[in-house]
C-alpha cells in the first residue's frame, strides 16, 4: 500500500498511470450522463407540487455535492501537500480548485434559476445559500493564490494551508439548513427507509451523482496531465516523450 | 499547523455563535406575538398559510392570510403577486412589518418547499392514507 502510494507520487509513474484511466473515465461520464439526462429529464415524473420545474435537481443537487466533494478531496492533497510535500498532491489542489470552483458556480446559478419561480426570489442571504457562495470564494482565493504567487511550490505551501483550514466550511453549509431558520429546504433523507425522494426521482438523481463523480475524476486527471507535462517540460522523460509523438 | 487550524475553527464558531440570531432568516409567529420582535426594523417571519384563512382584496393584488408555527399565528397582508408555490397550509416567509393593528405587512412574501419529491399520484394514495396533509385547493 505505502509503496503503490510512494510510487503514484512521482510525476512520471502518476503520468503513466493516469493515461490508462483517462478513456475508461471519459466514456463513463458520456455513457452516465446520456443515461442520467434522459432519465431525469424525459422518463422521470413530474413533481406534485412543483411540476416540471423541479427537474433542475438532476444537475442542482449533484453540482452541490461535486462542489462540497471536491473541496473534501482537495483538503486532504493540501494537508498530505503540506506533511510529506509531494508535488502529485501539490498539482491536485491546484486542479481541484479550478474544477471545484467550477461546480460550486454551476450549484449556485442553477439553485437560483430554480429559486425563481419556487421561492419567488433569486437570492436571499439565506444560511445554506451564503455558506455555498463563501465556499465559490475559497475556491476563487486558491486559483488567485496560484496565480499571485510564481513559485509553483511556494504556492501550493500557501494554498494548502487555506485549502485545510477551510475545510471548516463543510460541515456548516451541510448542516446549515439544520442550525438555523432557512429558505432553503431540509437536505435529502437519501439513506433512511422512507427516502424523501421517491424512487422514480432518486434513481436517475443517483445515475447523475454517478456521473458527475465520474466526470471529476476524468477532467482532474487530464489537468494533472497537463500540468504535470508543463512543469516537467525539461525533463528527459517529457522530451522523450514529445519526441515521440 | 494544527494550531493554526484548531484557532481557525473556534474563530469560525465564535462568530457563528454569536450571530447565531442573524443567520436565522426568519422569526417566527410566537416570537412576535410575544413581542421579541422591537422596533420599526424590516424583519422576516415565516410559517405555515393557515388553511381557509386566505382572503383576497377587491383590487385582486391584495392577499390576507394568517400565518402560524402551529403555536400562535398572526395576519398577515400582502399586495403583489405571489410565488406559484404559495398555497393554503404551504410554508412561506415573510419581509415586512408590523402596523399598530398587530397585522404584518409583507413586502416580499416568498414560498418554502420540503425536502420530499414524489410523483402526483403517489402524493394523491398518501393523501388517501392521511400520510401526506392535503392542500385545500386540491380537494375542493
Amino acid at each position: 500500500m505505502w509503496n503503490y502510494l510512494r510510487k503514484l507520487s512521482s510525476l512520471k509513474y502518476y503520468y503513466e498511470w493516469s493515461g490508462k484511466w483517462v478513456p475508461w473515465l471519459t466514456g463513463f461520464t458520456v455513457v452516465l450522463m446520456i443515461v442520467g439526462f434522459y432519465w431525469g429529464l424525459f422518463v422521470a415524473p413530474a413533481d406534485y407540487q412543483q411540476g416540471e420545474s423541479y427537474r433542475i435537481i438532476f444537475v442542482h443537487v449533484p453540482a452541490a455535492w461535486m462542489s462540497m466533494f471536491v473541496y473534501v478531496v482537495m483538503a486532504v492533497a493540501g494537508f498530505i501537500a503540506l506533511v510529506w510535500r509531494t508535488k502529485v498532491s501539490e498539482i491536485v489542489v491546484s486542479e481541484c480548485a479550478v474544477i471545484g470552483a467550477m461546480f460550486t458556480a454551476l450549484a449556485l446559478i442553477t439553485g437560483m434559476l430554480w429559486g425563481k419561480p419556487t421561492w419567488g426570489t433569486y437570492w436571499q442571504w439565506d444560511a445554506r445559500l451564503t455558506s455555498e457562495l463563501i465556499l465559490l470564494f475559497l475556491y476563487l482565493g486558491i486559483i488567485a493564490i496560484h496565480s499571485a504567487i510564481e513559485d509553483s511550490r511556494v504556492a501550493a505551501r500557501v494554498a494548502s494551508i487555506l485549502a485545510v483550514t477551510g475545510v471548516i466550511n463543510i460541515p456548516i453549509i451541510h448542516y446549515s439548513v439544520t442550525w438555523w431558520s432557512s429558505l432553503h429546504q431540509p437536505n435529502m433523507q437519501l439513506l433512511s427507509k422512507s427516502p424523501s425522494v421517491h424512487p422514480s426521482m432518486l434513481y436517475p438523481l443517483l445515475v447523475m451523482a454517478a456521473a458527475f463523480q465520474v466526470y471529476f475524476f476524468g477532467l482532474l486527471f487530464i489537468r494533472m496531465r497537463n500540468e504535470i507535462l508543463y512543469r516537467e517540460r525539461l525533463t528527459n522523460w517529457v522530451k522523450k516523450l514529445l519526441a515521440r509523438n | 499547523m494544527v494550531i493554526l487550524l484548531i484557532g481557525f475553527s473556534s474563530a469560525v464558531a465564535l462568530v457563528l455563535y454569536a450571530m447565531r440570531q442573524n443567520i436565522m432568516l426568519f422569526h417566527t409567529p410566537s416570537q412576535v406575538v410575544a413581542g421579541e420582535v422591537q422596533g420599526n426594523k424590516l424583519f422576516r417571519v415565516g410559517g405555515l398559510v393557515v388553511t381557509g384563512s386566505v382572503v383576497k382584496g377587491n383590487d385582486g393584488l391584495t392577499t390576507e392570510f394568517d400565518l402560524t408555527d402551529m403555536g400562535r399565528s398572526i395576519r398577515v397582508r400582502y399586495t403583489g403577486l405571489l410565488p406559484d408555490l404559495f398555497r393554503e397550509g404551504q410554508g412561506i416567509v415573510a419581509q415586512g412589518l408590523l402596523n399598530e393593528k398587530g397585522v404584518f405587512v409583507a413586502q416580499e412574501v416568498l414560498a418554502k418547499h420540503d425536502e420530499n419529491y414524489m410523483p402526483p399520484e403517489v402524493a394523491a394514495s398518501l393523501k388517501k392514507q392521511g400520510v401526506l396533509l392535503p392542500y385545500p385547493h386540491e380537494t375542493d
